[in-house]
């Protein structure tokens, strides 16, 4: 960009944050319509189990308003292999599984019909070991799964490679082969699930307040389950409390509230408390990585082999499909030469996990990280150094097919290697507090992800004849500051200040189409969709400013709510606006604009560039591990992450930020604990989400590497923060302590058992 | 039952059910719906309400102890004109707001951090000194959970505020 930018690159403060910040914001737990009923659901009480139900008493109370169990709706099956019931029938699967559901006055009279229901169970014994499910003799958990797999309890498999595995093994000096256990980690969001579904019997249409990610796939994928015209459902997003990738799959309560909406013709609100948030709303995939490579006698890596096994839970969620991404960082981070990826998604009678930020990446980028650190003690190269060897580089096209047509992958590594002052000193006592440091990396998609037949995005532009903006996107704001990046870019082209920009972007019925918000793509995908619209506007603005002004030269600026020709003359935006409008030929200063990035829909082998950019991160952290506690203190983290162009520092900062405490929390805290399908701890008591006092000092460095599909150079950044930070936490304390971490969360049991597992492997030497 | 109190500023009766929490009360009969439900059990700190200028989880408050007392939500931190209070004014500067579903409970608490060392100026020896430093910040809001920003930037509006004051 050779323009000077005046708005783009400041601190601007969020769009929106006034009303966040008064209590004016309105989230889905707000809203109150008249007439409107309570929802609310009742879950098998046995994670598998036959069971026969009788909610005649139920119905009997007065303020019940509906009743309804799986005999009492037609429905298609939902989620992304149409292989999960919304309500259950006869037999329950996993401990989230609903079984009936009640619209009643009050959320007391509708909790006291769910204690009226009477079921009947037969308990049975369930699988909750995906190698058990894949034993021949394990019966089939999922009845309504497509079979087309050799094993009747595989949900998904991907199978994907490049290059000669075979001579890359003898090339190589040194192979290190471990397998990782990931756990279950929760999103959490602060606002529980929600939904607001009001059917008017009248029209037939049916309008949901949804905090959905992705409204248009979830108008379609409702309007499939109801067996309805997607266009007679209407999505309104409230103000969204928390995403991070959570609210990507239709849930089953979501069709239900409809449901219950359906039969009642009143609104209907269900809203989930913290216990059922926990039980019911997704995780991040649980898994087990096995992974063998290999180093050659220079210190480059040859190659990498994967064997997956995936935890998918009873029913198939999008989670499913995070292979997609887990491939392209074995595939694709670092230079490797050869890599072979097995992956298995297995039915067990588990809950079933999701999207979350990151999707897959933070395990793979854990297994890859450590075995990194491995090769590099194998064949005695610093860790650093062995790492920079092998970095990406600009122009490389991997093995899969990325471009990378930008990469500060390298720039990352050298400036988190550098800023990282290691003090190895022993602090306190001797012996008891030791410290280590780690470095990892990540790749992540940086400008979209092509996974449907469309990762394109929609905006419409108004300016009116007040010299106000609108930008009615097809994307979503839900927290991360697209609404602000949005302005700040129709400010910079438009010469418009900030308040005079409004962005709608809420309503299904009103804005153009979008995939959603998910693979950190909005500040990419609609920014261009919005600089695409500009584009047009400015032309239609141009022609009636140089009619009104006498010029032929039509290179005008925007600046301060005016247009200036290339002579200095000028005339108000707002004034140009008026005499589109009123005089002839009479047009509306309007434009519209789809974008479509030019990323390719990878072939049936999983190859081809399937993201506008891509975006490079590495971290380097310092922990300080108590010997006696097992305790792990995360004291410093340096993050340098190519962002392409910063748009605005303050709001990066916050992704920076959120999202590796979200990482700190993956690596040491963090772990739906399950016994026999059972969650053990749904709650925030026992549940370790990090707070305000655990905040390590975070250091951040923006790498701008100014890609050219980028909006004035920037990548996305909102899920890459999170993915490395896991895997540099082990990495540094396997570093102070000289011990093997295969398994997060890096509890203080898990140190206590690493060291002494270390004290008597050093005994039977 | 009725009770009696004074909610952001003006004298308020009203009928209560005994079981009635403060956050129910406030939420579901006032509609002040600027306070938070995000646990309902005292963990989350979403909730969070003056009470006599201290901060308090309004889930695990009976409404009944309400009567006589002094209560502030978020609502009532906003001036009359549509001012706003310097906490809210610096979790807007500082960046340190994004989904907000946590930050009615955080700019209470923050607010509150602020009643109480100004209360402790007075009293010599007290509680933590007029200008609390970052760790005690941090401390202090050790019971308000929030996933989206990490805490670093609502730190860093809490210290501003601070800062300002010396």
């Amino acid at each position: 960009m050779s323009k000077k930018l005046k708005i783009i690159g400041t601190p601007v403060p969020k769009h929106d944050a006034k009303i966040r910040t008064t209590g004016e914001a309105i989230y889905g737990h707000d809203i109150k319509l008249p007439n409107m009923l309570y929802g609310a659901i009742l879950r098998t009480q046995h994670p598998h189990a036959e069971f026969t139900i009788d909610v005649s008493e139920a119905k009997k109370i007065p303020g019940v308003a509906c009743i309804i169990t799986a005999d009492d709706v037609d429905t298609n099956h939902i989620g992304y292999k149409r292989d999960h019931p919304i309500l259950k029938k006869n037999e329950a699967n996993c401990c989230r599984d609903e079984i009936a559901a009640v619209a009643a006055e009050t959320k007391e009279i509708a909790q006291e019909a769910l204690k009226r229901i009477k079921v009947k169970y037969k308990v049975k014994k369930g699988i909750y070991n995906p190698h058990e499910a894949l034993k021949k003799n394990a019966p089939q958990i999922n009845k309504f799964s497509s079979g087309k797999f050799e094993n009747k309890n595989i949900a998904e498999k991907f199978f994907y490679e490049h290059g000669n595995l075979e001579q890359e093994k003898k090339n190589s000096v040194a192979i290190v082969k471990r397998k990782f256990t990931l756990p279950r980690m929760t999103h959490a969001c602060m606002a529980t699930s929600n939904i607001t579904a009001h059917y008017t019997k009248t029209n037939g249409k049916l309008l949901l307040y949804s905090s959905t990610q992705v409204p248009f796939l979830y108008q379609r994928d409702m309007a499939h389950a109801l067996k309805m015209n997607p266009s007679d459902i209407r999505i309104i997003q409230p103000i969204i409390g928390g995403g991070f990738g959570s609210k990507l799959d239709m849930h089953p309560f979501e069709p239900i509230c409809a449901l219950l909406s359906i039969k009642t013709g009143k609104p209907v609100q269900i809203l989930y408390s913290r216990e059922e948030e926990f039980i019911a709303s997704p995780t991040r995939q649980p898994m087990e990585i096995e992974l063998t490579a290999g180093v050659d006698k220079n210190g480059n890596f040859t190659f990498r082999e994967i064997e997956i096994i995936k935890d998918n839970g009873a029913y198939t969620s999008w989670g499913a499909t995070t292979p997609f991404v887990i491939m392209q960082a074995f595939s694709s981070l670092y230079k490797i030469k050869a890599c072979r990826f097995n992956a298995l998604a297995v039915y067990t009678n588990n809950v079933f996990a999701g999207s979350f930020r990151g999707y897959g990446n933070p395990q793979a980028t854990f297994a890859l990280e450590r075995v990194i650190d491995l090769l590099a003690d194998e064949i005695g190269i610093d860790k650093a150094e062995i790492r920079l060897r092998n970095a990406n580089t600009k122009g490389e096209i991997t093995g899969q097919g990325l471009h990378y047509d930008t990469c500060g992958h390298k720039e990352c590594l050298q400036t988190v290697i550098k800023k990282l002052k290691v003090e190895k000193k022993k602090v306190e006592k001797k012996n008891r507090f030791k410290r280590g440091i780690g470095y990892a990396s990540m790749l992540h998609v940086g400008g979209g992800a092509k996974i449907y037949r469309s990762d394109g995005c929609g905006t419409t532009l108004k300016i009116d004849p007040y010299g106000f903006c609108t930008i009615i996107t097809g994307s979503n704001e839900i927290g991360q500051g697209s609404e602000t990046v949005l302005a700040m870019i129709a400010a910079e082209e438009l010469g418009i200040e900030l308040s005079k920009i409004k962005v709608i972007n809420t309503d299904t019925d009103v804005k153009p189409w979008d995939v959603g918000v998910h693979a950190s793509r909005t500040s990419f995908v609609a920014g261009n969709s919005l600089l695409g619209a500009i584009h047009i506007l400015k032309e239609k603005l141009n022609n009636k400013a140089a009619q009104l002004l006498n010029e032929k030269n039509k290179n005008f600026t925007y600046e301060n709510g005016n247009i200036i020709s290339p002579s200095h003359q000028q005339i108000a935006l707002d004034k140009v606006v008026r005499e589109m409008h009123f005089t002839e030929p009479n047009e509306l200063a309007i434009a519209s604009y789809f974008y479509e990035p030019s990323s390719k829909f990878q072939d049936k082998d999983f190859k081809g560039n399937v993201s506008g950019t891509y975006a490079f991160a590495s971290q380097s952290i310092s922990v300080e591990v108590d010997t006696y506690t097992g305790n792990v203190q995360v004291l410093d983290i340096h993050v340098a992450q190519d962002v392409g162009k910063v748009l605005n520092p303050l709001l990066l900062d916050g992704q920076i930020h959120g999202g590796i405490l979200q990482g700190v929390g993956y690596a040491l805290t963090e772990e739906l604990i399950f016994k026999e399908g059972e969650l053990l701890n749904p709650n925030f008591h026992n549940y370790k989400m990090l707070t305000a006092a655990d905040v390590p000092n975070i250091h951040f460095y923006p790498v701008e590497t100014n890609d050219k599909q980028g909006p004035y150079g920037a990548k996305g950044v909102g899920e890459a923060p999170l993915i490395p930070t896991a895997a540099a936490i082990a990495n540094a304390v396997c570093d102070a302590l000289d011990v093997e971490i295969v398994e997060l969360p890096i509890t203080p049991e898990r140190v206590l058992k690493a060291i002494a597992e270390k004290k008597n492997n050093k005994k039977n030497k | 039952m009725e009770i009696t109190f004074t909610l952001n500023g003006k004298k308020t009766t009203c009928q209560i059910k005994a079981s009635a929490t403060l956050l129910e009360l406030l939420r579901e009969a006032l509609n002040l719906t600027g306070t938070k439900p995000g646990c309902h059990e005292g963990e989350c700190g979403a909730c969070t309400v003056l009470i006599n200028g201290k901060s308090v989880n309004s889930c695990l408050y009976l409404a009944l102890n309400a009567n006589g007392k002094e209560i502030t939500t978020i609502e009532g931190l906003t001036k009359p004109n549509g001012g706003l209070d310097e906490v809210q004014e610096s979790m807007i500067k500082n960046g340190a707001v994004q989904c907000g579903f946590c930050t009615s409970g955080m700019v209470l608490n923050i607010k509150a951090l602020q009643l109480e060392t100004m209360q402790n100026k007075k009293v010599p020896g007290s509680g933590i000194k007029n200008s609390p430093n970052r760790n005690e910040i941090k401390k202090w809001l050790e019971g308000n959970l929030c996933r989206c920003t990490g805490y670093v930037k609502i730190i860093d509006a809490a210290e501003e505020v601070f800062n300002k004051g010396k």
